[in-house]
């Protein structure tokens, strides 16, 4: 991208396309990130009203009430911005920003289709992980640095859980790169390309448990009803954020809703399929169509497909907070340490042991239906398969009886374990 | 020293700088802060812009890891000092005199040796270069995860005998780290139930935990059990009570 927009002032191999570019992708997701937080406020009050049997916000903005957010915003705007006296002043003011930030930084290597992403990070799904559990830093840091038990009672809560639900959900993350054989999002999402068969979560009955248990850690992971110990009101007042007010108060929840919306997104692209859809029709039309407009359409329909995915990953979720108590501490910890994580090993294990075996996806039960990767797919990211590496830069392909598997998703570019030079958009 | 005298700008150089700034500006901020919270927050950004200068070097792998292991264990120093020390008295540290030339000597003299290996390197790559010759690093974890699981796929080429040096990997390392850790894990678990054990005998809580265990099994008069409960001030019906371990 650096160097379209080079090329486009013809500046040549300069700073500023990058300055651009980089420019393009942080604001584009801080749209996604700001935009999204309006929505989803504003979908969590109608389907909370909906599922109490009521109507909801249905005055701002016509029948709907869907400017409710806004409004909401610019009464936060307009709040006084307090600190309390016990407060430590400097880590008050600045954890809401370390949240943010955190969950923004998260969407850097999260793929929106093939090729449509901030920065290509070989090991996303690690970077991913690793910045998500950064956030749990804010609620800290708001629990301590408030000066009141309340908010510190939520915040230690916060951190038993965050740090205890980790656990499965890694030993979730595991089981689609142990059968992709990498850590690249944008792999993974492609090699389930195709009909909706071949999505991971498909692909054998443990994958099935592997993406339940996936969700239900990934929701107490950003501390979402039944498990928001950290900010049970009928117990700790509002817990971790007890003290806040006005904008402030305001970035914890912008915070909340973009690392729901990026766990899902994440558990779509990991498990259901990512920018395709259930049939492959935005292949089909970019095909098509043809060239690079054809590319381009395609990866549009495919960002579409992510987003809706997204929003029902989001969705769920605030089903299930609507419609669940929510559970005791001990509860919480008995839920992980019982549940999660024996059946995150047990799935973990059983889809081991199904590769191994080599059983019938249900992607083969259904006549293996193909989807031949076109060449045009391959314009901006270059891999090539192990198999061409040879002995000259001695990479062999060391599990050869898994690329018949792996070649029912994706027929030219990816084998298992494949030494991938990626190309392009990345300096 | 080429490093950062060269034609402005680079973006390589001028991220390189931001964090390197970040980095070394908030390690400063551990060492002359005295509240432990504020330590630990700042040692996370200093940590996290390290993980940053892996990332502008293309070591993607090792930047991830930076951050789930580094920052991910100081938030668990984080949680430990905030669970420990909120209390007034315990939440600044003054560092003695001794303390700090003890500091200043081994800092410094890893510093040295830091700085003569810097600056003894014969040539380095100026960012005019780098961004001549368009050197990026292979951006691929899968030749570590080879490497730790036996296979060095870099060394293949190198040699036929099965058993040459450098040609097996880092299988073993790796596996006595995990038993390590493992062990290590295990220890920690046994020491803090031997701690509770040996307390058994002179603890009253303890105790009184015990006689319930023996009268759940052996099936006493109810009314010592009413004592013991009542002696303790809560709730003691549960012998596990997990609210009341020490």
């Amino acid at each position: 991208m650096a160097d379209f927009i080079n090329n486009i002032f013809g500046i040549g191999d300069s700073w500023v396309g990058y300055l651009i570019a980089a420019l393009i992708a942080a604001v584009l997701i801080l749209h996604v990130v700001a935009v999204g937080a309006l929505l989803f406020i504003w979908m969590e009050r109608k389907i909370s009203g909906r599922i109490q049997d009521r109507l909801g916000p249905t005055r701002v903005g016509g029948k709907y009430g869907w400017l409710q957010t806004l409004a909401d915003g610019i009464k936060l705007i307009a709040k006084e911005d307090i600190t309390p006296d016990l407060a430590d002043r400097f880590l008050f003011k600045i954890a809401p920003y370390v949240g943010l930030a955190a969950s923004y930084a998260a969407f850097i290597a999260l793929p929106f289709a093939d090729g449509v992403v901030a920065q290509h990070v070989n090991t996303a799904v690690f970077f991913v992980l690793a910045v998500l559990g950064l956030e749990v830093f804010s609620v800290i840091l708001a629990g301590y640095a408030s000066g009141s038990k309340w908010s510190l009672f939520g915040a230690m809560r916060e951190a038993a859980q965050v740090v205890s639900y980790e656990v499965p959900l890694g030993m979730c993350v595991v089981v689609p790169v142990m059968i992709c054989g990498t850590m690249n999002l944008t792999t993974i999402g492609n090699m389930q390309a195709g009909l909706f068969t071949n999505w991971l979560v498909f692909n054998d009955p443990f994958t099935f448990l592997t993406a339940i248990i996936y969700f239900t850690c990934a929701t107490a992971g950003v501390n979402r009803a039944p498990f928001d110990l950290a900010e049970a009101e009928s117990e700790l007042v509002a817990g971790f954020h007890t003290e806040y007010s006005g904008l402030r108060w305001s970035l914890f929840f912008m915070a909340e809703y973009s690392s729901m919306f990026v766990v899902s997104a994440l558990a779509s692209i990991l498990f259901f399929g990512g920018s395709h859809g259930p049939i492959p029709v935005g292949q089909w039309i970019g095909e098509t169509i043809g060239g690079t407009w054809g590319l381009n359409i395609s990866r549009i329909i495919g960002v579409g497909n992510l987003l809706l995915k997204g929003l029902i990953g989001v969705t769920v979720m605030m089903w299930i907070r609507w419609t669940f108590p929510r559970l005791r501490i001990d509860q919480v910890m008995t839920m992980c340490l019982k549940y999660c994580v024996p059946l995150a090993a047990l799935g973990f294990i059983g889809a081991t042991t199904w590769q191994y075996l080599d059983l019938p996806t249900a992607n083969s039960l259904v006549g293996n239906p193909r989807y031949e990767k076109h060449e045009m797919w391959t314009e901006g990211v270059e891999v090539t398969p192990a198999a061409d590496a040879s002995p000259a830069s001695g990479i062999p392909d060391p599990e050869p009886h898994q690329e018949d598997k792996t070649a029912n998703a994706d027929s030219v570019t990816v084998k298992t374990l494949p030494v991938s030079v990626v190309k392009g958009g990345e300096r | 020293m080429d490093l950062i005298a060269v034609a402005w700008p680079y973006w390589h150089q001028f991220f390189f700088i931001i964090f390197a700034t970040i980095a070394i500006g908030f390690g400063f901020g551990v060492l002359l802060s005295k509240n432990v919270v504020r330590m630990a927050f700042y040692l996370v950004l200093s940590l996290g812009s390290t993980a940053g200068l892996f990332f502008l070097a293309g070591a993607e792998f090792v930047g991830a890891m930076q951050l789930m292991i580094y920052v991910g264990g100081t938030l668990v120093l984080l949680i430990f000092g905030v669970m420990l020390t909120a209390q007034k008295d315990f939440i600044n540290m003054d560092t003695h005199t001794q303390d700090w030339i003890l500091a200043t000597i081994v800092g410094g003299s890893l510093l040295m040796v830091l700085l003569f290996g810097a600056f003894g390197a014969e040539d380095w790559r100026t960012p005019q270069d780098i961004n001549d010759a368009h050197v990026s690093a292979t951006k691929e974890a899968t030749p570590l995860g080879l490497a730790l699981t036996g296979i060095r796929v870099d060394t293949l080429g190198e040699s036929t005998d099965a058993v040459a040096d450098g040609k097996s990997g880092y299988l073993m390392p790796f596996i006595i780290v995990s038993f390590h850790l493992l062990v290590v894990l295990i220890g920690a678990a046994y020491m803090a139930r031997t701690k509770k054990l040996s307390h058994a005998t002179d603890d009253k809580s303890s105790r009184a935990k015990l006689m319930l265990f023996k009268m759940e099994h052996e099936e006493e008069p109810l009314e010592e059990a009413k004592y013991v409960v009542t002696h303790k001030g809560k709730s003691a019906l549960n012998p596990l009570d997990p609210n009341d371990e020490d």
